[in-house]
């Protein structure tokens, strides 16, 4: 019998130049209907967050203000996530595109492609693109610049607020929320920060209409989503899939037969065991009852050979190192998690004192500022439950 | 003029003279002389006319803005978890008997100064490196020789 395999799509690596025509068929359009289109569509961010895409772009439209933003992170900086450096080489004029329609429904004259530093070699075929672009805007007359801005290798610059004041020539420290970029962003002025993939997918969305995307995925997530699959799997790689399958099928398609366990949405995202692989479907909702995981496309997969005591230690290595140390729970409390599953191992806790440091985690989830410190107790908890017995012998 | 001067002004005529020119402007000193020196500090912050202690909170802030002496050619190896799972110590130890350096060390040449880094997004291709700018993905040992060997060469064709 042959194994049916989830459906691969092909919408955002689609091999279409076909620009001029959706910028000329969208400008003809008013804002409202725009903004309406995709808020109907169903898109939502696909960093990982996922907020409604629609919505943020008509809160900044509604803004009053004598210069906007628009932001195109490409701060990709999760362990496991490679899919904005792959968008970025392969159809960077689908994310352009997308930031000229925002500009011109908010009523911004200025974009940025904040790349992260890792990926400086793509800039030089990106300021090609950009240049051509600029082109293309002159001749459909919108007053609209796109810059590319490099980040300096330091995953915190992800988070939104902390791009900002990296941009700013700031330590990239994320700042209090609310106000929201929406309405105090770049330079305190109204901004709209999307990720890569968001832009390229209101490139289809404008270009087929924001029916055909919704009939992608299931309730509440919309469309199709871009995963970068690596860890033990005979097949790493970009794959476009649509939202709603469960973790099950995932591992018999891109498993190596072995997987004991998947991360889903990087370090900051939750480990799930092979007993609960049936029961975890891939969206957005629910996320706290623990069997719908949101993702920003980070699957990272490990067999029955991989100690998750070390993959527990080297993310936690990873925040200890990233960890923008402004708040204390999260600067303090990355390294005391380290510390403590460090002594466990070595006996010199009991095994009890893994209860302690899960609510050391809970804790920095309610108290940290910024979503890296809230996100820690993710991985950590479900790493711990699951895998307790690796973490003590 | 000295030198560094000279290049801080060059980049700030470059860049603009205002607060968001920052990392712009720290981005090209490193570019040009692998490091930001104590000097060039105070130089960019006169050149923007903020304090130098904030030009040193954001240097000192960013993996990639070194405020220390580096080689020319800094090798990052990611040490995240795909590159860890597929070999990323085999490649370290290799560079480090390649290169006679251990890990954060500079080659006595000043050639080649070897360290870890965090997730490079080759994921999919590990283990990665960077070699300044230039990602190196789906290393071996003897991979590893050949493009070590390569930028030698390179150096000695300069010289």
């Amino acid at each position: 019998m042959k194994k049916k395999h989830l459906q691969r799509l092909d919408l955002i690596f689609k091999n279409e130049h076909d620009i001029e025509d959706i910028l000329t068929k969208t400008f003809k359009k008013s804002n409202e209907e725009l903004v309406n289109d995709l808020i109907s569509s169903g898109l939502k961010g696909r960093g990982g967050a996922g907020f409604p895409t629609g919505l943020k772009w008509k809160l900044a439209s509604e803004e009053e203000s004598d210069s906007k933003y628009i932001i195109c992170n490409a701060d990709e900086g999760e362990p496991g996530t490679f899919k904005d450096r792959e968008i970025l080489s392969r159809v960077p004029h689908k994310v352009l595109t997308g930031m000229a329609v925002c500009a011109r429904i908010i009523g911004a004259k200025k974009g940025f492609i904040y790349l992260r530093g890792e990926y400086v070699f793509l800039k030089p075929q990106l300021m090609e693109v950009i240049k051509e672009f600029h082109q293309l805007l002159d001749k459909l007359k919108l007053d609209f610049r796109v810059e590319i801005f490099l980040g300096s290798g330091a995953y915190i610059c992800g988070e939104e607020s902390a791009l900002f004041e990296s941009m700013e020539g700031k330590r990239g420290e994320p700042r209090n929320k609310p106000p929201f970029p929406t309405q105090h962003g770049y330079k305190s002025k109204p901004t709209v920060i999307n990720n890569v993939e968001t832009l390229a997918h209101t490139y289809s969305i404008f270009k087929y209409g924001a029916d055909k995307f919704k009939d992608l995925g299931v309730q509440d997530s919309r469309g199709s989503k871009v995963f970068s699959v690596s860890g033990d799997t005979p097949i790493p790689g970009i794959y476009e899939l649509e939202f709603g399958m469960s973790l099950q099928k995932f591992v018999e398609d891109f498993g190596d037969g072995d997987a004991k366990a998947v991360q889903v949405g990087g370090a900051s995202g939750f480990c799930v065991p092979r007993k609960k692989f049936d029961k975890t479907v891939i969206g957005y909702q629910g996320k706290l009852r623990g069997t719908s995981l949101p993702t920003g496309g980070s699957m990272m997969i490990f067999n029955s050979s991989r100690s998750m005591y070390n993959v527990l230690h080297n993310y936690l290595d990873f925040f200890v190192e990233e960890s923008c140390g402004q708040c204390t729970p999260c600067r303090v409390g990355t390294q005391q998690l380290l510390l403590g599953i460090e002594a466990v191992k070595k006996g010199e806790q009991p095994s009890s004192y893994l209860e302690k440091l899960m609510e050391l985690a809970e804790a920095m989830r309610i108290t940290a500022k910024c979503g890296l410190g809230q996100s820690v107790a993710n991985s950590f908890s479900s790493i711990v439950e699951n895998f307790k017995e690796e973490m003590i012998y | 003029m000295t030198e560094v001067k000279q290049l801080v002004q060059d980049l700030a005529d470059q860049y603009g003279r205002n607060q968001e020119s920052l990392l712009p402007i720290l981005q090209g000193i490193v570019n040009r002389e692998q490091h930001i020196s104590e000097d060039a500090m105070i130089e960019v912050a006169r050149e923007l006319n903020i304090s130098a202690a904030q030009v040193y909170g954001t240097a000192t802030f960013y993996s990639f803005l070194n405020t220390k002496p580096l080689g020319k050619y800094v090798i990052r190896v990611c040490k995240t978890i795909t590159c860890m799972m597929h070999g990323k110590n085999q490649i370290i130890k290799e560079l480090e008997t390649v290169l006679k350096v251990n890990l954060g060390e500079t080659t006595h040449d000043g050639k080649f100064t070897l360290l870890e880094t965090n997730c490079l997004g080759q994921c999919h291709k590990g283990p990665a490196m960077l070699i300044n700018d230039k990602p190196y993905t789906e290393l071996t040992p003897d991979k590893v020789r050949e493009i070590i060997m390569m930028y030698r060469d390179k150096e000695l064709r300069v010289n």
